[in-house]
């Protein structure tokens, strides 16, 4: 089967205008009679559906947690990008267009992520119509902040809580529609297949998480939008419950997986600090406007400090190495993800490390504390010899930017990083691959769509800061509710849809099995050793640097750990209850058929691109070696009964806007 | 479209809890005021208290509603207090109250029920009798009486300490019912600091107060 | 460190619960209180046991998914945090620990420690929103200019995490600190203005039917409230409530 893509001609900056100018339409007497199926409530998930309800189909949304507004976009901290030029630094739509593409080091689709550029400035002004409090200068215009692999300021934010701030925004646009019975929400239920009916998605097949009931539901369209896969690592900054069964479901019924290896490492978290560690939490992007990343220049301190012989403020200017700005002077501290992370486990690889793991580097605010701390004195008259002074009014300037992540980091650690640097280490923290979807965001399967962080079309092989959330929306708000009335014109004939039809009869059954299964089972280990297991050899040979002996035992350990899986699991508790350990069970099982897709994926792509580092292919200098010639295409990927036998597509990247080149952020 | 029920909603409860509470401290503050001036002068007193015991407009128009003002503080109180418990079916084994909130602010119904058992009693003590005197018996009009009657009923130490202790409780009472009546109107603005400054400083003064004016005609029998 | 646990035990919401007695052992200082119980439901596995049913999701304190009331207290002994964000460093060897639900007749028990709060959702479908189309064409977002001073406060109202740790801590079980958060968000911002009236009542209305108590300004909410919501917010709805019920 030869992928479409269904990209519109013409030039790229009229290619959407010109696309919804002529697409189907549904008549608003017929969108009473459609239903849609939303699966997650995260930002794409809530505006999708906030929006399709508004144009008046119905619409059913499941997400597992108790409510919608629960989704983890609620985590994202940093902010949310837009070519609004605000600032006037020279921003405009095209920069953020040519950032994307760069950024994610010419692997996304040209096409999608202009579109993505046009409409991130509407999405500024719906949030901002929606009463969603974003930070505003003393003027009471919106303040923009920067972020990694850009030159200008185009992030909007609300604290260190933008995501939180947007989804409540898009919640509420949700329920209005709920209180308009619009949309029908249906809290704590999981998806667990895919209904297709006559090669069109027709429907679910879902687990009331509190009854354990199993419950069909039948749509003319299902659009999965929950989120990444990035809990096949098991430690990761995503949610506990984040998982990817839906999009994983929708594989095995025929949706292509795109690009799984292309995963982002965030090079600011809190350091693991044992086995114990069940979650690892992110310190913003946002903080490196003002920290600045420095590990000791000499092995003999950092060993000192490792051993708590020293302590950071003992080091001089001249014994630290600020890495970032020595190898990046033009984006110093401010380096797009990927690249800093890297930087981070180079350093760390020869011995450099600070914590007790030797896996931490420095986030260090005392200079921007002096910095503030002179300004605010010079503002406000004081004496600025005054030592004690500055860092009282350097402190005060800080903690009003990012006091919240200043006492979660406290909590956490137990020390205090305005007098103690920080310390960070590189976790994973998104998926830029994942469904395959056609300019429309449909996936393979007719009928069933993919938006968000699910789908894989906008990042390429890196993402830059603050525009996850950007996609999201722009997906959810402004490009689904249009691409999914091109399909739904015809299916005003379908009427509604039975969900006796023996498909959604054999999709039950399949479910109910595998649940049986799972209960019945007289293992003797918990799913959590398994997805432990799962997570070690991801990190360790799927991590931040692979190569292909790793990538092949990996493939080879995941397969047996999958069939030890299946033979020694032990789920306590009945299918007709509140199970957590059942629906546990359930996602890991399609952690681990994923998480060999993943490795293949990962050994297959012989070049290094954004997150996808392979050791072998590598500058002198250390940095990615992209290789355009034989891999400047997405890898989709066929399910076929086991992760060894998917088989590749692949779909050509054209960049006919902008010229393919070496990334640089020296 | 608005579902408007002033007076069923929980916030209009809230706000008629407050308002008849203020209500109660502006008497509160006026009885006060009377019965310090006893401390002082006697003759002062006796006037003030004839002026409020045969004025006809204190007596037949702003007595019944001190009345009403009083019923419906508590019961609306009362009422209250049993749907807030039935709003937890079944109580926490481990609940330490005492960690986020004040003892006052979590016991109004016990300060309450206190100072309102008091109330009997000050009703019996005064207030019944004076009805007695003035409209069942009816005595002649004496205007020297009043001190004598006060400071005679200060005699016995059981009721005095029963006074005492009843105006203790009274004091948590306004400790936390003076500034939540205000927030429940919703108060809120640059004086509130200031406001709150008085409201702890009333609940301490006046019940006190009391509490002096009783003890010094206690230890000053005529 | 070894610790005794007191767990509030109920297999589904029609059958009563009680509290079970349980020990761990090998706790240290930096586990989170929730890494504690996932040692203890490992061992019940283990044990072939029923595990201990806790909501949690993004452990970093914002979903506000996990509702725990630890040793008498919304979200245990430490402040300025929801449950996942408690250390085992604020308990020493050998403590008890009561673990309960959130308690309140809005916040029925779906088992064990999981409670369902789906209430707060319903208060917020009740009018928790402007109503703006979604796919229209806005305005642009710097045509509504908004004072510093403002935005910052609805900021500072929007915090809310919708925990539920007002509710649990609160004596009357009064759900007034999360809906006053709500409508003081819009009432400080000129787009929610519009509708500030008809929200203010609804929300009010939809509470109460939910079954939650009446606030007597204890101020435990506000001590209890991960994210610091303010009493203030509270004496701005009474004041918006009053205005729109006089307006009618």
């Amino acid at each position: 089967m030869a992928l479409d893509s269904k990209i519109p001609s013409g030039p790229i900056s009229d290619k959407w205008t010109n696309y919804k100018d002529h697409i189907n339409l549904v008549n608003p007497a017929n969108k009473r009679n459609i239903d849609i199926i939303v699966v997650g409530t995260g930002l794409a998930g809530s505006s999708a559906a906030a929006t399709l309800a508004e144009l008046g189909y119905n619409v059913k949304t499941f997400c597992f947690q108790d409510s919608p507004r629960r989704a983890h976009s609620i985590a994202a901290q940093g902010g949310i990008n837009a070519a609004k030029n605000y600032q006037g630094d020279g921003d405009s739509t095209f920069r953020l267009f040519y950032d994307t593409i760069k950024g994610g080091d010419y692997r996304s689709r040209e096409a999608n992520v202009h579109r993505l550029a046009e409409v991130s400035t509407n999405i500024i002004d719906q949030c901002v119509m929606q009463g969603v409090p974003l930070a505003r200068e003393y003027g009471g215009l919106l303040d923009n902040r920067s972020f990694g692999g850009t030159l200008v300021a185009r992030t909007f934010y609300a604290k260190g809580q933008t995501g939180q701030q947007l989804l409540l925004g898009a919640y509420s646009a949700m329920n209005r529609q709920i209180g308009r019975g619009k949309i029908k929400s249906f809290a704590r239920h999981e998806m667990l297949d895919l209904v297709v009916v006559g090669g069109k998605a027709r429907g679910i097949i879902a687990r009331d998480l509190v009854s354990g009931e199993i419950e069909r539901h039948s749509a003319h369209a299902v659009v999965i939008a929950s989120g990444g896969y990035g809990n096949v690592f098991f430690l990761s900054t995503y949610a506990m419950g984040s998982n990817a069964t839906a999009a994983w479901k929708i594989h095995k019924k025929g949706a292509f997986f795109a690009n799984p290896c292309y995963t982002q490492i965030h090079p600011t978290c809190i350091p693991v600090s044992g086995d114990h560690q069940s979650k690892l939490t992110l310190m913003s992007e946002s903080l490196r406007n003002d920290g600045r990343i420095w590990v000791p220049a000499k092995l003999e301190d950092a060993k000192a400090i490792r051993e708590g012989k020293k302590k950071p403020t003992d080091l001089s200017e001249e014994e630290r190495d600020y890495y970032l700005e020595r190898r990046y002077p033009s984006f110093g501290n401010l380096a797009p993800r990927d690249i800093s992370s890297r930087a981070a486990k180079e350093r760390c690889d020869a011995g450099f490390g600070v914590n007790k793991t030797g896996e931490a580097v420095y986030l260090d605010f005392a200079d921007a504390i002096q910095r503030y701390g002179k300004e605010q004195a010079f503002v406000k008259g004081l004496d600025a010899n005054d030592k004690a002074l500055i860092i009282k009014l350097g402190r005060a300037v800080v903690a009003s930017k990012y006091g919240n992540l200043f006492q979660m980091y406290e909590k956490i650690v137990d020390e205090d990083p305005y007098t103690s640097p920080m310390m960070i280490y590189p976790a994973v923290h998104y998926t830029m691959g994942g469904t395959w979807v056609d300019y429309n965001l449909q996936t393979t399967i007719p009928g069933c769509f993919s938006i968000g962080e699910s789908n894989f079309s906008d990042h390429g092989a890196n993402r830059l800061g603050a525009s996850a959330l950007m996609q999201g929306l722009a997906d959810g708000y402004f490009v689904l509710p249009y691409t999914i009335g091109d399909y739904l014109a015809p299916e005003i004939k379908t009427g509604p849809i039975s969900t006796d039809l023996p498909e959604f009869v054999e999709a039950e059954k399949k479910v109910k099995a595998q649940i049986e299964q799972f209960i019945n089972n007289k293992g003797t280990k918990s799913v959590d050793y398994f997805h432990k297991k799962l997570g070690k050899i991801m990190w360790n040979n799927v991590g931040m640097a692979r190569n292909a002996k790793g990538l092949t035992d990996a493939i080879e350990e995941i397969a047996a750990l999958r069939e030890e899986f299946y033979k020694e699991v032990r789920v306590p508790g009945t299918a007709d209850s509140f199970n957590p350990e059942l629906a546990k069970a359930g996602r890991v099982a399609d952690f681990l058929e994923l998480g060999e897709l993943f490795a293949k994926d990962a050994l297959h792509r012989n070049e290094s691109c954004g997150g996808h580092f392979r050791e072998e292919y590598q500058t002198e200098d250390g940095e990615a070696q992209r290789d355009d010639e034989n891999f400047a295409y997405v890898a989709a990927w066929e399910y076929k009964g086991k992760p060894s036998d998917a088989v590749l597509h692949k779909e050509p990247l054209i960049y006919e806007n902008i010229k393919l080149a070496t990334r640089s952020y020296k | 479209m608005a579902n408007n029920s002033l007076l069923k909603s929980s916030i209009a409860k809230k706000v008629a809890m407050a308002l008849s509470g203020l209500f109660l401290i502006s008497f509160l503050s006026l009885h006060f005021f009377i019965n310090l001036i006893s401390v002082f002068s006697a003759d002062t007193f006796n006037f003030m208290s004839h002026f409020m015991g045969y004025n006809p407009v204190i007596q037949f128009v702003m007595q019944p509603v001190l009345v009403a003002g009083v019923i419906f503080h508590f019961v609306m109180g009362f009422v209250l207090e049993l749907k807030n418990r039935s709003a937890r079916p079944i109580k926490y084994t481990n609940y330490n109250g005492a960690a986020n909130a004040s003892w006052a602010s979590r016991n109004m119904i016990i300060s309450g029920l206190v100072v309102l058992a008091f109330l009997g009693l000050h009703m019996y003590d005064f207030w019944f009798q004076e009805m007695i005197y003035k409209y069942v018996d009816v005595n002649a009009i004496e205007e020297t009486r009043y001190f004598p009657e006060l400071v005679h009923k200060f005699e016995s130490p059981v009721r005095t300490g029963l006074y005492c202790v009843a105006f203790v409780l009274l004091a948590l009472h306004l400790w936390h019912g003076f500034n939540s009546s205000f927030q429940s109107v919703g108060f809120d603005n640059k004086y509130a600091k200031a406001l709150h400054k008085l409201g702890y400083s009333f609940a301490i003064i006046v019940p006190f107060g009391f509490i002096f004016i009783a003890l010094f005609h206690h230890f000053n029998q005529i | 460190m070894k610790l005794k646990l007191k767990i509030w035990r109920q297999p589904n919401a029609k059958s009563s619960g009680k509290i079970v007695d349980y020990f761990v052992d090998g706790i240290e200082s930096d586990m989170s209180f929730l890494e504690m119980l996932d040692i203890l439901n490992e061992d019940l596995i283990q044990k072939g046991e029923d595990t201990v049913a806790f909501d949690h999701d993004c452990r970093e304190g914002i979903c506000g998914s996990c509702s725990l009331f630890i040793n008498g207290e919304a979200h245990g002994p430490d402040r300025g945090i929801p449950t996942c964000q408690l250390h085992m460093r604020m308990f020493k060897d050998g403590d008890e620990i009561y673990i309960e639900p959130f308690r309140a007749k809005a916040f029925p028990i779906i088992k064990d420690l999981v409670v369902d709060r789906s209430s707060f959702d319903r208060i917020q479908q009740a009018g928790g929103f402007v109503s703006i189309n979604t796919s229209g064409n806005p305005v642009d977002a710097n045509t509504i200019p908004i004072p510093k001073h403002d935005a910052d406060r609805a900021f500072d109202a929007a915090t809310c995490i919708g925990c539920g740790a007002c509710v649990a801590t609160c004596k009357n079980s009064s759900a007034m600190l999360f809906v006053a958060a709500k409508v003081s968000q819009y009432a400080l911002l000129p787009q929610g203005k519009v509708e500030a009236t008809d929200r203010v009542l609804n929300m009010v209305a939809q509470m109460d039917a939910e079954g939650f108590g009446n606030c007597t300004n204890t101020g435990a909410c506000e001590v209890e409230c991960p994210k610091g919501i303010s009493l203030e917010t509270i004496a701005r709805m009474n004041r918006e409530y009053l205005s729109a019920s006089l307006k009618g």
